[in-house]
């Protein structure tokens, strides 16, 4: 390859590497935004130079209707269904790579038949992951969109069934190394890779979702570094490897901050239950209104809330951000406390605090808080329920036991919004909600919120 | 040329993929819990980069029929995620504000 595009390749993969570096903090996260961007635009011009790159005119059609849809997709995408946007990225980036592994499989097939070649094996790697990850996401797209049951499904010998598919794909992708010249063995192979997708994905519930998004987005990343070994190209490998590696270290920060192994969160069918108490055992629990509520925290000194995934289905953060304000106002400190696994993606309560303008220097990640909540006088818990259930630390016997969570039980008070006493997502009860320091916030999330802030806002006028 | 015949086994490769992904794990690990939604909408536009790939056989002198149809297709979706990628990262990373200083 001319030298000067492996320059161009070479510059792109260290801004790319950079890129990652700026995003460390906040403060130099956008400019790594600018160098992602322009190592995207020197590895595009270093292809099109390529000699034997000829059809311009296809190829700037193609790239124009890839942005006129890929825009608008990024300008109105409403922040609440930023995990649902990642997941379908997830699967049209992975549906590339699996079609460009096509294209170049027929191509050897024409070539052979000649001896084991390395870069069937990772063509054969590459389309594995790719097609895989392709319906994988899409099916995590569509749970989280609530288009099927966000509860994991499980089908009668379902374990049987992976593994058959696990055997079916590797059995004809090994076949097809040996003999890239039986092509009918091919859709063979792509079907199984697509249907294992379908399959890794189904038992996996809707909290789990952290996990698996980190994990297809690392499977992502390692198919294009396949292709990079398939096509000889070092700029895919480098790239491919460092988003692999991306969500893996994700994933396996989602994993530890549920005490769960790969293994369980994979194949566990978490949340598949719901134990329902029977009607006799319901306990008696208190209530407050807005007026109780308000009146509670307008004499507290310190508050914590702790947002979770119903936060963000009743689109609450800007009445959220209007009582940080009235609190603020008042002097209250007040303080957000982050599980790593709140909401449906990595990240997703930092974000939607940060679209309703709440600053990232009073997000606290739970190590942090912990110790401080003894000293709170209200801990206020919205949209979250396992993440602050105490038996995960009380009872190891607990479906959640030994998961870390943010500990609201120590805090003088503590308030619940909550639409109902339903279990949160692994089906379990909440001691929480019979202590006598709770008192349970029934109602919307948004509508609550809204009325809290605008009663104090009253005490404020 | 990329596959017009089929290339050995070049470890050069395998040492770039290994140093690359040591690389990845120090660098994700030190990215704040803060940015982890960004951090992920990032590397998938950067993950876009298979864009290359798919240019490669739309674009190919004496392209068949099907890798210009699969190209194309495969050109697309990876605009798409560039595109959306790195623009909807970056409408996130303008949200994230810190307190304004009190006078």
């Amino acid at each position: 390859m001319d030298p000067v595009i492996q320059l161009l390749y070479l510059v792109a993969g260290v801004l790319f590497i950079l890129a990652l570096m700026w995003m460390s903090h906040p403060s130099t996260s956008r400019r790594g935004v600018m160098a992602g961007q322009i190592g995207m635009l020197l590895a595009i011009v270093g292809t099109l130079l390529i000699a034997n790159v000829v059809n311009y005119e296809l190829i700037f059609v193609a790239l124009l209707v890839g942005s006129a849809i890929g825009a608008p997709l990024a300008l109105l995408m409403p922040m609440t269904a930023i995990p649902q946007r990642t997941a379908l990225s997830h699967a049209f980036g992975a549906l590339a790579i699996g079609l460009i592994g096509t294209v170049e499989y027929y191509k050897i097939a024409q070539l052979a038949p000649y001896g084991l070649s390395f870069a069937m094996i990772a063509l054969i790697a590459e389309m594995l992951l790719g097609f895989l990850t392709f319906t994988a996401s899409l099916f995590a797209f569509a749970k989280l969109q609530e288009l099927v049951t966000g509860r994991p499904i499980i089908l009668p010998g379902q374990q049987w069934m992976n593994l058959a598919l696990f055997i079916g794909a590797i059995g004809t992708g090994v076949a097809l190394v040996l003999h890239p010249e039986q092509t009918v063995l091919f859709p063979i192979f792509v079907a199984i890779a697509l249907a294992f997708g379908l399959a890794l994905v189904a038992p996996i519930g809707g909290a789990d979702m952290p996990t698996v998004i980190a994990l297809l987005n690392s499977y992502a990343g390692l198919a294009a570094s396949a292709m990079g070994f398939a096509l000889d190209n070092k700029l895919l490998i480098v790239t491919g490897a460092l988003d692999g590696a991306s969500g893996f270290v994700l994933a396996v920060i989602m994993c530890r901050a549920m005490n769960r192994s790969f293994a369980n969160v994979l194949f566990g069918g978490f949340g598949q239950v719901q134990h329902v108490g029977g009607p006799g055992e319901q306990r008696p629990v208190h209530s407050a209104s807005p007026e109780e509520a308000a009146s509670i925290l307008e004499s507290a000194s310190s508050v914590v809330i702790v947002p979770g995934y119903g936060m963000a289905v009743s689109q609450a953060q800007h009445r959220v951000n209007d009582l940080f304000q009235q609190l603020t106002k008042r002097g209250v400190d007040v303080k957000f406390a982050i599980h790593p696994v709140a909401g449906r993606m990595p990240g997703h309560m930092n974000v939607l605090l940060a679209e309703a303008d709440i600053p990232y220097d009073c997000l606290a990640e739970m190590e942090d808080i912990n110790g401080e909540l003894p000293q709170t006088d209200v801990a206020l818990v919205i949209g979250a329920n396992d993440v602050v259930n105490p038996s995960a630390r009380d009872d190891p016997k607990s479906s959640i036991g030994g998961m870390p969570i943010i500990e609201v039980d120590r805090a003088r008070t503590v308030m619940v919004v909550k639409r109902s006493m339903n279990p949160g997502f692994a089906g379990i009860d909440n001691e929480l909600y019979y202590l006598p320091k709770t008192q349970m916030l029934f109602g919307d999330a948004k509508e609550f919120i809204g009325a809290l802030a605008k009663e104090i806002a009253a005490l404020n006028a | 040329m990329p596959n017009a015949a089929p290339s050995g086994f070049d470890l050069s490769n395998l040492f770039v993929f290994i140093l690359a992904g040591f690389l990845g794990f120090q660098l994700i690990k030190r990215v704040s819990p803060l940015l982890h939604s960004p951090l992920m909408s990032l590397t998938n536009a950067i993950a876009a980069v298979a864009v290359v790939g798919a240019l490669i056989i739309t674009g190919e002198r004496g392209a068949t029929p099907l890798a210009v149809t699969l190209g194309f297709i495969a050109v697309v979706a990876a605009t798409i995620n560039l595109v959306s990628g790195f623009m909807i990262t970056d409408r996130m990373l303008k949200m994230f504000k810190r307190r304004e200083k009190k006078p």
